[in-house]
């Protein structure tokens, strides 16, 4: 018979295995630390150079008469944030993946991918749809939320706090829609300083 | 079926065989290169062992393409589940009742 130590042994292995096979536990704390600090930048510049401030559900940049133009180009800067934040995610977790002598790309990150890719598509549709639409003060707070609801779903296939971070984006998207006149500020408050807060916890937390 | 001492089951005496019911019972299916990299093992050393738990009715084998290539997956079945179940909750006794004498 075994000793007592190496059923102990057995179990742990067994949990541990169970975790690993799981969840995608190389997701980089250090991106989200980044991709907040884009997001921060991202929404500076289109405050600042392009004047741009969602006041109102149906908000028309004012003060130029081109705001066609303005609200093309803050759109061109978040879709570069988002392709930088992504990039970065991939490049940090790939690296973390690495260290631990796994592949990014595995099995459990094609579960994370494919059930987070849902509710992001969900929301950039409707994204898409409320720019056409002229509800341009509608983007923030509904790009917050999605992003909440693939995080909170994504919560069971990658480091559980991610789950707390969903609810907070979530919670941060409804106070969006109450609060219109704000939107901008809040969306810098979830996807900023929020990523930015999980991203240190979790940094030192899993990469220490 | 091999019931060793106090309701541990023999099938699962390999530290690689726990490692391929473990990862099986969480996941719907895992196909053949997915379970050699979390067991970080050579093919032949897997093949064999998912044989001998193929033998023992507690896996499963689902046989289809992706694209022009093969691919198997291998699930856990209810077989498998309950005698593995069993088996933790062995593990689990001997330890407890190890700490109280």
């Amino acid at each position: 018979m075994k000793e007592e130590k190496e059923y102990i042994k057995d179990l742990s292995d067994i949990r541990e295995m169970m975790e690993r096979s799981s969840r995608f536990l190389s997701l980089s704390g250090l991106a989200g630390v980044l991709s907040g600090i884009y997001a921060i930048a991202g929404a500076f510049i289109a405050y600042s150079v392009f004047g741009f401030n969602p006041d109102s559900i149906d908000y028309i940049p004012s003060g130029a008469d081109n705001h066609d133009t303005d609200v093309v180009n803050v759109i061109l800067v978040a879709i570069s944030i988002l392709v930088l934040a992504l990039a970065t995610v991939v490049f940090l977790s790939g690296r973390n993946a690495s260290k631990r002598g796994e592949k990014l790309w595995n099995n459990s990150s094609r579960r994370l991918l494919a059930n987070m890719s849902v509710p992001l598509a969900t929301g950039g549709i409707l994204i898409i749809i409320f720019i056409f639409k002229n509800l341009v003060g509608l983007v923030a707070p509904v790009s917050l939320i999605f992003y909440g609801l693939a995080l909170f779903g994504a919560g069971r296939l990658t480091l559980s706090e991610v789950r707390y971070l969903g609810i907070t984006q979530i919670i941060l998207g409804v106070a969006g829609f109450i609060f219109i006149p704000y939107s901008l500020v809040i969306w810098v408050l979830g996807f900023g300083f929020v990523n930015i807060v999980y991203g240190i916890y979790m940094h030192y937390k899993y990469e220490k | 079926m091999k019931i060793a001492v106090e309701g541990l089951h023999k099938a699962f005496e390999s530290r690689i065989r726990l490692g391929i019911m473990s990862a099986l019972l969480v996941n719907d299916t895992l196909d053949f290169n997915s379970l050699k990299e979390l067991l970080d093992i050579t093919d032949g050393n897997l093949a064999s062992h998912i044989k001998a738990l193929e033998k023992e009715e507690f896996i499963g084998i689902e046989k289809s393409f992706v694209g022009k290539k093969p691919n198997t997956r291998y699930y856990i079945t209810k077989e498998g589940r309950n005698a593995f179940n069993e088996h933790l909750k062995a593990l689990e006794n001997i330890i407890k009742s190890g700490r109280l004498s």
